[in-house]
């Protein structure tokens, strides 16, 4: 007998994907900001390529020469060509953010279901170390992380995911502890699902759009949080073209040549722009209680 | 209806308890106070009693949704109050729920499809994909749903879809026994009678058993062989359908069926009017629990708790009027 064959619909369906792309298209600001991070992201992969001069080629002919049609952005104290050095450090700003990001969004969603789910003294204990993470500024907090395990853009990574962790593990927390009583919940623990199921299958999705909102806007917070360190030299070390490293190297010739601050400071500041931006949009976008 | 025990429980009691203060002792809610029930294989029990009284708590303990505070509950022979929650899982297999609310029983970020090959895919029932597929086609077949909208999602139904969804859902493991907490409650009156019919249908289909609770009086006429009624936590009267309704014996269940609208607005019918409300389940009338509004209340009623009373085969009363005549 030939298998039966059953028509199910494919197309046309809302399922909550659609929906959310359906109100994103409304977010004008937003979709301008997520092609300008798709820009920075494709950038970020060729810069080395499409870069007309090497980030460390020293030119002492042409040194702190203004922005002109050889040297777009100008260059340094040393005749290093500014633009190839910016879009160069594309490439590490991007890195540290959504390394830093990721880990810390893992750690924290991981903390906020255990905690959330199973309650009692381990919820307590997570949530009091989330409290006294939360206690400093996050600044303050990434430079004594720096300051134990020591210099560099690894440390800055791991430095910037501990501090934020914590906004994750609350985050999902109240969301786990909101749907954990739900009627779903029970029904899937009346059919017997396990504990991970249950987190994962059931729990988690509904914190998805939370997490994706906290997530775009930690970016662009953990970009400029490492930035600063590098800025106050406690991150990436010179000749590394990274953002923050350039604005502190500029900031001694600013009254004789502002461009070599000026370009690092404009990529660093349209870049959390940017994440921001895009964050606001998704918020929007995802959030049902926001009317259109 | 064989003559088989699925379900069998002795003394079940659920108790919330409450914290008054830091220095006092906490108080208890006493949601199922110690409840007593045989269900045999392929029966339809219906529980009924008025909010508050207990019947959906104790849906829920028979399942362990809830813990029980105390006693013991016997599915095919298993004793199973006790079960950690891992070891209960197997067992879930036999014993399915059906919710109240069709809107918040299904999970809103999960199509249709998912949902029912959820339980398939917890207990091993189904391994690869194409056996899945097959399977909850069948199930959404079965319930009468249209193939057609299995990928759809839970918000793009209606209420009585819903349900019938969630009824496939507890279908998919072929379970013994459905604990339907209040079913159709929740839905309109010809969608109702729809889903009634339905649960019907593939109890005969699947052999099952339902412990069925309800508020609604005839809907519990409708589907039920045996009926218990329930007041502040305990059964007061457990007789077969047609015993309970042509002949109520406790006040209680008199009072309660007095209550039931006739189609008929030309029939004149004596209503009992129970006074007061509720007495708190945080602290329970001694005695008969009843008797602060019992209108035949007896001295006796407020200081000892009556016994069990089977006035006629399969017919228990639990009140001092019938206590004499034994």
């Amino acid at each position: 007998m030939a298998k039966e064959v059953v028509k199910t619909e494919k197309d046309d369906i809302k399922t909550p994907f659609k929906e959310f792309v359906r109100k994103f298209k409304k977010q004008k600001t937003a979709l301008v900001a997520l092609v300008f991070i798709l820009f920075l992201v494709v950038l970020s992969f060729i810069s080395y390529k499409i870069a007309p001069y090497g980030i460390n080629e020293y030119d002492y002919s042409a040194i702190m020469q203004g922005p002109s049609s050889a040297h777009w952005f100008g260059t340094d104290e040393f005749g290093r060509d500014l633009f190839s050095r910016v879009i160069c450090g594309t490439r590490i700003s991007l890195a540290v953010g959504l390394f830093s990001v990721t880990i810390g969004a893992i750690c924290g969603t991981l903390l906020g279901l255990i905690g959330g789910y199973y309650g009692g003294f381990l919820d307590s204990l997570i949530m009091r170390i989330c409290d006294v993470l939360f206690a400093f500024p996050g600044i303050i907090l990434a430079i004594a992380i720096v300051a134990i395990l020591g210099s560099g853009l690894g440390n800055v990574v791991i430095a910037v995911a501990v501090f934020s962790t914590p906004t994750f593990a609350r985050l999902v927390r109240s969301a786990t502890l909101s749907l954990k009583g739900s009627v779903f919940v029970q029904a899937a623990k009346s059919l017997g699902a396990s504990d991970a199921r249950i987190l994962f299958q059931h729990i988690l999705p509904g914190a998805i759009p939370n997490i994706i909102v906290q997530y775009t806007m930690s970016i662009g917070n953990s970009i400029l949080t490492a930035s600063s360190l590098s800025f106050l030299g406690m991150g990436a070390q010179p000749p590394t073209p990274e953002w923050g490293l350039l604005l502190s190297n500029g900031r001694n010739y600013m009254m004789q040549s502002m461009h070599i601050t000026l370009f690092p400071g404009l990529a660093i500041f349209l870049t959390v722009l940017a994440f921001n931006l895009l964050g606001d949009g998704l918020r929007d976008a995802l959030d049902p209680k926001l009317s259109e | 209806m064989s003559d088989n025990i699925l379900l069998k429980t002795e003394g079940v009691k659920v108790y919330y308890p409450v914290n008054n203060g830091l220095f006092q002792k906490p108080s208890y809610v006493k949601a199922v106070d110690g409840v007593d029930i045989e269900i045999k294989e392929g029966e339809v029990f219906g529980i009924v009693g008025e909010s508050g009284c207990g019947k959906s708590t104790l849906g829920k303990a028979i399942c362990k949704l809830i813990e029980p505070t105390d006693g013991q509950i016997y599915f095919d022979g298993q004793e199973i109050a006790k079960l950690s929650p891992k070891e209960m899982r197997p067992i879930r297999k036999g014993m399915q729920m059906v919710f109240q609310d069709p809107y918040a029983s299904l999970n809103p970020r999960m199509s249709v499809h998912d949902i029912i090959a959820e339980p398939l895919k917890i207990h091993g029932l189904a391994k690869t994909k194409e056996e899945i597929d097959e399977k909850v086609i069948d199930l959404v077949r079965k319930v009468g749903l249209d193939v057609y909208h299995v990928n759809r999602y839970p918000h793009e139904f209606s209420g009585g879809q819903r349900q019938r969804i969630g009824i496939a859902r507890a279908l998919a493991v072929e379970p013994k026994l459905i604990i339907a907490d209040e079913p159709v409650s929740a839905l309109d009156v010809s969608i109702q009678s729809q889903v009634l019919n339905l649960m019907n249908q593939l109890k005969k289909e699947f052999n099952l058993t339902y412990i069925f609770v309800a508020h609604d009086l005839s809907v519990v006429e409708h589907i039920s062989d045996r009926v218990g009624v329930m007041y502040l936590g305990n059964f007061v009267e457990v007789a077969d359908k047609k015993e309970l309704y042509r002949n109520p014996c406790h006040p209680y269940t008199q009072a309660l069926l007095s209550a039931v609208p006739i189609p008929d607005p030309t029939a004149k019918k004596e209503r009992i009017i129970l006074e007061g409300n509720i007495p708190s389940a945080l602290n329970p009338p001694t005695g008969c629990k009843f008797h602060t509004r019992c209108p035949k209340c007896m001295g006796i009623c407020k200081e000892k708790v009556p016994e069990r009373v089977e006035i006629a085969p399969g017919h228990e009363v639990y009140c001092h009027l019938y206590s004499e005549q034994k």
